[in-house]
């Protein structure tokens, strides 16, 4: 295995770190293929709600239930999220990690919006609504499917805040650039199928019904 | 630089908990596959006894519905899927020429998570009664309305935790193969059982998912009240049918895939012939792996989803006929004018032909969907399935073990004793379930505990129970082998069979720590072959000896998963009363779930937060040790 012992000097960071040792290679590859069954897991959730979107039993049905303003915004913080990770990525190409970490910052301060507005959601409808897991199957649907994202967020949130302390302790070399790599893959990823709840689940039930 | 680590190295049972050597991890996989597959075969025992005559009383229903459900769910995914990670762990690395695996670390985790999850749903013996909905556990069977005990809970939450497993090493081969095969080695190079553990891997990367989510549609039923397949607040059962389906039959093929690799290993080695249509192979595998993902539904063909739905995927399942027979042809052909030599591995092999063909044939007659209106439900299905999967999947498991044991362990299995143990499993096997074709034929039902006398079902009964001890028998004889190979010394020739092709033949038996001292140049398919028919008595090697880095042996496996055994015990009784507060408290509460969950994931944190330098084995060292390996 190549490399093993990566302690370059400041400045002497290869222009993709990431990519930079086998090891580093192989959790890129991994974590792509992590994502390919991520793909299916989130598939198939779509498919059950698309299949029970409709059955409301005696509960409300989407379009009494969603208001699109508050979704729309929450879907514009997690677009603009997925950018300033672009940036991170940017300046870690760069070797900057003073600037690398001010931007994975900000997409963890926007994830933290994001997840604040969904549990406010959340809240919304259990406490005033009175509409909770077990009122129908479309409840039981949209609970899990959105749910299971906002667990994606929340897990992507710790896991970014670790690595800016990391990115402090032990600096950016070929060992933390991998692991930073991959979590602003996984954030693009929650990012795409944000938009894919925000399309299926909020306008298809708004204006569709 | 090359100490500059030190690592703690393991003694004794520590070293086995916290190895993250794919050698250890195969043995490993093996003894738990094969106490797991003891306890699903004792389980099919006690099936056979009670249909052994009509109206018998040996066991009660529920306790048939018990066994025959933990009987299928131990078998599939805790019996032969570990022995199949088994061969995959010991050969893989050694046949492309690595020193491990892509991620050593995930490999250790794949295994405990696998082991922790079979245990918990074995624990459901004691805990308050196992699983009674059948392997497939269709709703509303398998809700709460029905399925009083928490047996389905252990099913969903162990499988659950079980499959997580699988899924790690599906990625993990996945990357392992993608990119570190030896030099040299393309694509069209590789041996056809890395071939097959390839598109095995990428299959349960895309299949098992479904079922993750499936299973926690069914958890969130049970335990959360949630309504996906309860009919009365709109859910809908014939949407876990899919689910499982579309995980399930993908499953079946991840099954059979490796085996048809180890075939086309064992059959070409004793053939002394290279594989015949080697690409038309590599083809068949793809095309049989991407159709496994179209016939779903003709598990389903009764449950009414219209004659268009049931003409396409009666169709698309016809189709797996022919990538399924370009392979048997394939091995015949390599058979074909070949200098063959009838070992235990090549008998298995040879063996698995004709059996795997019967089991295809009923599947194509199954595929029919008028004529599965008939055979729905009968023993029939059970004879197809029996056919493919004892008469294919595990016939190649033995003939995997008996080709790579000498690999393994160093030792080889007696030659008398397998063929003995061959020719009794298989003989016990056709006695079992061939006549279950005819049972199914006219008219026993799957799944019953009993039958009336008289129907013309008592005489075939009791042959197939007479046939399934056979093969019990035939399994003691390989444990009695097993036990007698131990008392040999260690450390037989590195290509025993002495026509070994592939690179694993090219070094000791049992290998050393590192594989390869030096990464072996590959010039050509079936790389040894080619360099011992150029005159050399071994591989070129691409590398100079150089210091060779190892990763650290660590316990963070095993404590992740015996943190998601805690948080799943825990979840599971969330509603029970235990008639007692502070039980009550701490299971109500989620008290357990999160400390199981917060054991789990605060193991993650420190494996993020300590990195792995790993060690290193010096080249005076590497010298040292090929003289104690062997």
């Amino acid at each position: 295995m190549s490399t093993p012992h990566p302690q370059q000097a400041a400045g002497a960071l290869p222009h993709e770190p990431e990519k930079a040792t086998l090891e580093g290679r192989n959790k890129v590859l991994g974590f792509w293929l992590f994502l390919g069954g991520e793909s299916v897991l989130f598939g198939t959730l779509f498919a059950t709600f698309l299949t029970l979107r409709n059955q409301v039993a005696d509960g409300p049905s989407a379009s009494e239930l969603f208001s699109l303003p508050m979704t729309a915004a929450a879907t514009f913080i997690l677009l603009v999220s997925s950018l300033t990770s672009v940036f991170a990525i940017q300046a870690m190409h760069r070797g900057n990690r003073t600037s690398l970490a001010r931007w994975l910052g900000v997409t963890v301060v926007l994830g933290l919006a994001f997840l604040i507005l969904e549990i406010y959601e959340f809240a919304e409808y259990i406490i005033h609504d009175g509409y909770g897991m077990t009122t129908s199957a479309f409840s039981s649907a949209f609970y899990t499917l959105v749910g299971f994202h906002g667990a994606h967020v929340l897990f992507g949130i710790l896991w970014i805040s670790i690595l800016i302390g990391q990115l402090f302790k032990k600096g950016l070399t070929v060992v933390t650039a991998p692991k930073i790599y991959v979590s602003a893959m996984y954030w693009h990823f929650i990012d795409v199928v944000w938009v894919f709840i925000f399309t299926v689940v909020y306008l298809l039930g708004k204006v569709v019904g | 630089m090359a100490h500059a680590h030190t690592v703690k190295r393991h003694k004794g049972l520590m070293d086995w908990l916290t190895t993250v050597d794919h050698k250890k991890i195969a043995i490993l996989y093996l003894i738990a596959g094969g106490f797991f597959f003891g306890i699903g075969g004792i389980e099919a025992l006690l099936i056979r006894v009670q249909l052994a005559k009509p109206m018998n009383d040996f066991v009660t229903a529920q306790q048939f519905n018990e066994l025959i459900t933990m009987h299928g769910t131990t078998m599939i995914f805790l019996g032969v899927m570990p022995v199949i990670f088994a061969l995959m762990n010991a050969v893989i690395p050694l046949q492309i020429g690595a020193r491990d695996v892509a991620f050593p670390f995930l490999n250790s985790l794949g295994f405990w998570t696998f082991l922790f999850g079979g245990l918990l749903l074995n624990l459901s013996w004691i805990l308050g009664g196992a699983p009674d909905a059948g392997w497939t556990s269709y709703t509303p069977l398998s809700s709460t309305t029905y399925s009083l005990t928490h047996g389905v809970d252990f099913y969903t939450i162990g499988l659950q935790i079980a499959g997580l497993g699988t899924l790690i090493g599906g990625i993990n081969f996945l990357a392992t193969i993608i990119t570190m095969r030896a030099p040299g080695m393309s694509f069209m190079r590789m041996p056809m059982f890395t071939w097959t553990t390839f598109v095995t891997s990428t299959m349960i990367l895309f299949a098992f998912p479904a079922i993750t989510v499936g299973l926690v549609l069914l958890t969130f039923d049970r335990i959360l009240g949630a309504n996906f397949f309860d009919v009365a607040q709109g859910g809908n059962p014939v949407l876990w049918q899919h689910i499982f389906w579309i995980f399930g039959h993908p499953e079946v093929y991840i099954l059979i895939l490796p085996a048809f690799g180890v075939i086309s290993e064992v059959v070409s080695t004793f053939s002394r012939k290279r594989l015949f249509g080697y690409s038309s192979m590599v083809f068949a595998t793809i095309l049989i792996a991407f159709l496994g993902f179209m016939v779903w539904a003709h598990h389903m063909f009764t449950t009414g989803m219209g004659p268009v739905a049931n003409a396409l995927f009666s169709i698309a399942t016809m189709l797996i006929a022919v990538p399924t027979g370009i392979k048997i042809f394939n091995w015949l052909f390599t058979m074909w004018g070949g200098q063959i030599r009838f070992t235990t591995a090549n008998l298995f092999a040879s063996g698995f032909i004709p059996t795997f063909v019967m089991g295809g044939v009923t599947g194509v007659m199954l595929a029919s969907a008028p004529a599965d209106y008939q055979y729905h439900d009968t023993y029939f299905v059970v004879a197809h399935f029996h056919y493919v999967i004892v008469g294919g999947l595990v016939l190649g498991l033995f003939a995997g073990l008996h080709y790579w044991w000498p690999k393994m362990f160093g030792r080889v299995l007696n030659e008398k004793l397998g063929k003995v143990e061959f020719w009794t499993f298989i003989i016990g096997f056709h006695m079992t379930f061939f006549v279950q074709h005819f049972l199914g034929l006219i008219g026993m039902q799957r799944r019953v505990f009993t039958y009336l006398p008289n129907q013309g079902f008592d005489t075939m009964n009791l042959v197939s129970t007479i046939g399934a001890f056979l093969m019990g028998v035939g399994v003691i004889i390989f444990l009695v082998n097993v036990v007698l190979s131990f008392r040999q010394p260690k450390g037989v020739a590195g290509d025993v069979w002495e026509d070994g092709r592939t690179l694993e033949w090219a070094i000791a038996s049992p290998p050393p720590e590192y594989n390869f001292k030096q990464t072996p140049l590959v010039r050509g398919i079936d790389a040894f072959w080619k360099e011992k028919m150029a005159g050399n008595k071994e591989m070129t090697p691409a590398e100079p000896v150089g210091p060779i880095h190892m990763p650290s042996p660590t316990i963070l496996p095993f404590m992740m998963s015996v943190g998601l055994f805690i948080a799943g015990l825990g979840f599971m009784f969330t509603n029970d009363d235990f008639g007692n507060s502070v039980l009550n408290f701490l299971f109500g509460k989620y008290i357990i779930t999160g400390l199981g969950l917060a054991i789990t994931f605060g193991c993650m944190l420190l494996r993020s937060l300590f990195d792995d330098h790993g060690w290193h084995i010096d080249p005076d060292e590497l010298n040292d040790k090929e003289v104690k390996a062997s």
